[in-house]
């Protein structure tokens, strides 16, 4: 029950012991602000991890063309497969309801890039304009290729931050006509991928284009297809597995490839070596919740060892306050009521600080292994609660021991 | 006020047992000013604190103000403290991060005496010491005469039955240990009942009454003629 003379009391000693009050709030305070920065830091360096392993977008399916190895149908074998668009449209047309992403495109090696009197030797790809996400690739300047350049066959490039700096050096790249086998295109975007420089010596042209200005006519070269996501990696597999075979019996079957002939339809299912993905991600979860688990207990302890101290520290008083008439219980009470009390105020401050570090610093200390720390609210919450917790019992137990004992023994405590 | 029968006390010393009471009776009654004496380790202080309930005979009677004293939990001992016993120690015992007022209203707040009239309460009592314009001193900027002083007032404050006082001029020099005598002593003239642990015999001559102890027993229990400290201030 609330009792204004208990407070007056409380507060009279929290006031008149500042440095004490304060050396116990920093304390609990640094504790908490230690705690959440470690939390929110490890889940920065969680994402960072996740997002270095995400090169792609995780699961892809690639499909590409191969030579047959058997006689099929009267065809011989040794004939190079070679997909066409209708071989992508009703492989999406099949498996829509399953696919997360879909793309399609056509690759070509070795191109000659020229911009002015700088040229060089890269890599071009007609893309659909969803395969800018099965890279996983970002766009630093302008933007991709879209719907828009599909449907008109737009000569525009987005082109690879290598590319940009081999041929623009410090220039803007943006709106400027570069050469690609000799058709001019125009640069829309630059972008970065995680995959690095290799990834980034390329440039992305609308798949239409380039089946058109380079005379490929619907011709591609490679599919990519994601499945709708599950939180099971079983489940996951199984789906993709069954996905492949299936995708493999309607390629074969469109491209007259005998179905025991594994030669002429190539489909790489990254989903199997997900597993490693799945695992890191679960240790990393694993190793991050020890850390917090570590810090906690620390925290406990320290805590409870400040508690202990106060008490300790308290006894002589203690022995006069019981001289004087105090009770048992009075004497719990007051040290309950100011440990929780400070601890609590403390931890707050602690966390609030915490959080507004991660808030305001966090997106400023981002880096390839380090992105967006954040914590729980509720996480720290509880913390914070368990703390206060801790607290308040690591001060019971001595205040306890200290009211039980005789007072004339806490007298004589120096 | 004070019945004492057959008290005996002993302390444990690892595997041995140090005997210090053995056998103590003795009556104090209302109004009496007592000087308890004896050498070191006599048990002089071990039966004071016995008599202030802060330590427990192993055997025997003690009765204070007709409650018998005996197996009490530390609740009710705490209570009885806090209504019948006053304490004055030897080191003064004041809470150094209260001020004079605080301290002296701190048994009164045990006392579920509110705020505004414990502090009213206390500044009589200070006054009463002479340390009305003291009152926000912090323990640390008084004297010893002036802890004591402090002290006494702190024990007066809560109106209890009995005065305890354990070697109250202990850490004092002569002129202070006379004048907190003198103090005692106007107290005891008004009719409160004191007892004082001390060792010094121009202190017990003091008192009205000396009782001496050796290696546990009362020796000597005599009235005595009453010095009075006044002659000496």
């Amino acid at each position: 029950m609330f009792n204004i003379e208990r407070w007056q009391e409380i507060f009279e000693a929290i006031s008149k012991n500042r440095l004490r009050t304060f050396l116990t709030g920093v304390s609990v305070a640094s504790g908490i602000f230690i705690l959440v920065i470690l939390l929110g830091a490890g889940k920065g360096l969680q994402n960072g991890i996740e997002k270095q392993f995400e090169r792609d977008a995780a699961g892809i399916i690639e499909v590409w063309s191969g030579t047959t190895t058997k006689e099929y149908k009267g065809l011989n074998p040794g004939r190079q497969i070679q997909y066409r668009d209708a071989d992508y449209k009703q492989s999406v047309q099949k498996f829509d309801d399953k696919l997360d992403l879909r793309a399609s495109t056509y690759n070509y090696w070795g191109a000659p890039f020229s911009y002015g009197k700088e040229s060089g030797s890269y890599q071009y790809r007609g893309v659909t304009p969803e395969y800018g996400r099965v890279e996983n690739l970002t766009i630093v300047q302008g933007r991709y290729v879209n719907d828009n350049d599909m449907a008109n066959n737009e000569k525009v490039a987005c082109i690879g931050m290598k590319i940009k700096t081999d041929l623009f050096k410090d220039k803007d790249a943006l709106g400027k006509e570069i050469i690609i086998n000799g058709i001019n295109f125009k640069v829309v975007g630059v972008f970065t991928d995680p995959g690095g420089e290799r990834e980034e010596a390329r440039a992305y042209l609308p798949l239409t284009t380039v089946q058109r200005a380079f005379g490929n006519g619907d011709k591609i070269s490679n599919l990519f297809f994601t499945m709708k996501k599950t939180n099971d990696y079983d489940e996951a597999l199984a789906q993709s597995e069954k996905f492949t075979k299936d995708l493999k019996d309607l390629l074969k079957s469109r491209n007259m490839v005998a179905p025991d002939d594994d030669g002429g339809v190539g489909v790489y299912n990254s989903v199997k070596d997900a597993k490693q993905f799945y695992d890191l991600n679960l240790y990393i979860r694993l190793f991050f919740w020890w850390v917090g688990i570590c810090t906690i207990i620390a925290g406990v302890v320290g805590v409870s060892n400040i508690m202990l101290i106060i008490v300790k520290e308290r006894t002589k008083e203690i022995g006069i306050r019981k001289a004087l008439g105090a009770s048992p219980f009075s004497i719990i009470s007051m040290i309950l009521h100011e440990s929780i009390f400070i601890t609590t105020i403390a931890g707050f401050v602690g966390l609030l600080a915490s959080l507004l570090l991660l808030e305001f610093v966090g997106p400023m200390v981002q880096s390839e292994y380090f992105q967006n720390p954040q914590v729980d609210f509720n996480v720290a919450l509880t913390t914070l609660a368990l703390l206060v917790f801790a607290g308040a019992m690591a001060g019971f137990f001595p205040a306890y021991r200290a009211a039980k004992i005789k007072p004339i023994v806490a007298l004589r405590d120096e | 006020m004070i019945e004492i029968k057959d008290l005996h006390k002993s302390y444990k010393m690892g595997s041995s047992s140090l005997h210090v009471l053995k056998g103590i009776n003795f009556n104090i009654a209302e109004g009496e000013l007592v000087a308890i004496m004896g050498s070191s380790g006599s048990g002089k202080s071990t039966l004071l604190n016995i008599l202030g309930i802060l330590d427990e005979a192993d055997s025997g009677n003690y009765i204070l103000d007709k409650t018998p004293i005996k197996n009490l939990n530390e609740t009710i001992a705490s209570r009885y403290r806090n209504k019948f016993l006053g304490f004055v120690f030897q080191s003064f015992n004041l809470i150094n991060y209260k001020t004079a007022l605080d301290n002296v209203a701190m048994p009164l707040y045990y006392q579920g005496i509110k705020r505004k009239e414990r502090y009213e309460i206390a500044m009589r009592y200070l006054e009463k010491v002479g340390l009305g314009t003291h009152s926000h001193h912090l323990p640390s900027e008084l004297s010893g005469g002036q802890k004591q002083r402090v002290a006494i007032a702190r024990a007066l404050a809560s109106n209890p039955k009995v005065l305890l006082a354990d070697e109250p001029t202990g850490a004092l020099d002569t002129k202070t240990s006379y004048e907190v005598m003198e103090l005692i002593q106007g107290i005891n003239d008004e009719g409160k009942t004191i007892l004082i642990v001390t060792h010094e015999p121009d202190i017990a001559a003091m008192c009205k009454r000396n009782v001496v102890l050796k290696d546990g027993l009362i020796i000597d229990d005599k009235m005595v003629e009453q010095v009075r400290a006044s002659s000496y201030v």
